[in-house]
């Protein structure tokens, strides 16, 4: 068969997997959190959203994860709206600021909660859910309860959490901004590798510039007041990177180019 | 530091209970040395002895008081989480039925309880309705914010997973209101013993006969002081007895999860 480019996109054979057409969005306090935004991420991208405090990146993240509806304007999911593409099987994670465990399970109930939800036989659950620990490094661990673990081992359980539905879309909203450095580096290096091997959607918040540089495809730049995308920037290297890309002369490069456009959004 | 956690439970035991002896020694000594009459402050000998000789009458009423209080506490448990879940199904309910718990709550039982006696003709049945109206407002507002205070991301992932109301009452709420509900069943444990016994003095003086507070007006009214002693002495280890209980279920229940059953060093 005959590959016809899309006539949509500038690249040929992409495939859209969320499209933000002129989304807007107004808190019922008249906060105007995000100006009309328009934004297509192709299917396999991992695209960080970036940005000063209070430029909506969590809100424009919300309203792709439909915890939020937009003021005005839509959003589509493989070009269909939210309830269609979840009918046709498609699956949506959500990766909040903080791990977000319910004290009371063990990291496998935890970790499993998606499925049971679902209405998923236990024995294919728990099959899943140690599938997904193990993924994260924390296959050990299934017994324990959250507050045994680190910091950084409970973000691992929430994103165990999230992969566990095995999803074409991950959303992650600053999952790591409460780690040390060498934790989150870690963390970045094993979400690289889990990201490529699946060709996960992913949609990134993060306020750390190598952060972003490191993990992404193509950084998104957002400006305040009201919230809206002051630039892209495409990080042309190749997928998966190894951790020494960090020290690389092109990280660099990357790094300093997009501080100074963070710099400017921030006075935009 | 297992073995330090031991001495640890070992001295939170041993120093009260020798504070507890120094202090009987103590009252027992003064008691002798100043001669002090029986019927102005009987000796720790003397009510133990009253104690022991009168054992069929006192275990008797401290049943009675016992099965009002338990009693009471069950349908103030019942009541009261009923009640709770009711509350949370709208704000507007909580907002047209909450005064009227307070008015309960505020009003004291001893004004209300001759009332109740006299409409309620069993005895026992009028007492436990007492209690339970002491009983029932600390498990219902213990349990309607542990309901509400359940956290707002978990409220999120459950969105997104597109759970139900059942499962998100199920696998959320209650296990979030939870620890709310066992500080409830602890403040209210103690309370359905003291609307037991103030529903048995008001009972008492109307001449309805039941329970320890019957005794202890009875041994008043006779000056029998070490009798008097006796009987409240059940009435207390009665509440202890409900109280550690109470812990000891606290303890089953979220002592693998809460910060309140988990020491700061673990």
């Amino acid at each position: 068969m005959l590959a016809l480019p899309d006539s949509r996109s500038p690249i040929s054979a992409m495939v859209p997997a969320v499209e933000v057409l002129s989304a807007e969005k107004i808190f019922p306090d008249g906060t105007r959190a995000l100006a009309p935004i328009a934004l297509t991420i192709a299917q396999g991208e991992f695209v960080t959203l970036i940005g000063p405090s209070g430029c909506g990146k969590t809100t424009l993240l919300k309203l792709m994860s439909n915890l939020l509806e937009p003021s005005d304007g839509r959003l589509l999911w493989w070009r269909a709206g939210y309830d269609d593409m979840v009918s046709r099987g498609r699956r949506v994670a959500f990766v909040f600021q903080d791990p977000t465990l319910m004290p009371w399970a063990r990291v496998a109930a935890n970790v499993r909660l998606p499925l049971d939800l679902a209405g998923a036989p236990r024995t294919i659950a728990n099959a899943r859910a140690a599938a997904a620990l193990a993924r994260v490094g924390l296959g050990d661990f299934a017994r324990h309860f959250p507050r045994q673990l680190s910091g950084g081992m409970k973000m691992r359980v929430s994103i165990a959490r999230g992969l566990v539905i095995d999803p074409d879309l991950l959303l992650m909203d600053e999952p790591f901004g409460a780690l040390d450095e060498f934790t989150r580096n870690r963390l970045d290096d094993d979400l690289v590798k889990l990201c490529c091997e699946r060709k996960l959607t992913t949609v990134f918040v993060t306020h750390s510039i190598y952060e972003a540089v490191f993990l992404s495809s193509r950084v998104v730049v957002m400006a305040s007041g009201p919230g809206r995308i002051f630039a892209t920037l495409a990080i042309d290297e190749p997928q998966p990177r190894p951790a020494s890309f960090r020290n690389s002369a092109q990280f660099a490069e990357y790094c300093r180019t997009l501080s100074a456009l963070l710099a400017q959004a921030s006075q935009a | 530091m297992r073995r330090l956690a031991r001495s640890e439970t070992a001295v939170s035991i041993i120093a009260p209970t020798l504070v507890g002896v120094a202090l009987l020694l103590f009252w027992e000594a003064a008691c002798r040395a100043w001669s002090v009459p029986v019927f102005l402050l009987p000796k720790p000998t003397d009510i133990a002895a009253k104690l022991l000789a009168d054992w069929p009458t006192l275990l008797s009423a401290l049943g009675r008081t016992l099965r009002v209080a338990v009693q009471a506490f069950v349908a103030a448990i019942v009541l009261g989480t009923l009640i709770a879940f009711l509350f949370v199904q709208s704000r507007l309910i909580e907002k047209s039925l909450f005064p009227y718990a307070v008015l309960l709550q505020v009003t004291p039982i001893v004004a209300i309880a001759p009332l109740i006696i006299i409409f309620v003709k069993n005895t026992q049945a009028a007492l436990t309705v007492c209690a339970t109206l002491v009983a029932i407002f600390p498990i219902i507002s213990n349990t309607t914010l542990g309901l509400r205070s359940v956290d707002p991301g978990l409220i999120n992932l459950f969105r997104m997973n597109r759970a139900g109301r059942l499962q998100t009452l199920l696998r959320l709420r209650i296990p979030s209101a939870l620890p709310y509900f066992f500080g409830g069943l602890r403040i209210s444990s103690g309370l359905a013993l003291i609307g037991a016994v103030v529903g048995e003095f008001v009972a008492g003086t109307g001449g309805r006969s039941s329970g320890l507070a019957y005794e202890i007006l009875q041994s008043g009214f006779q000056l029998d002081i070490p009798r008097m002693f006796a009987a409240l002495f059940l009435i207390t280890v009665a509440g202890v007895g409900l109280f550690v209980v109470m812990v000891g279920l606290s303890r089953l229940t979220l002592g693998q999860w809460h910060e309140s059953e988990i020491g700061a060093d673990r």
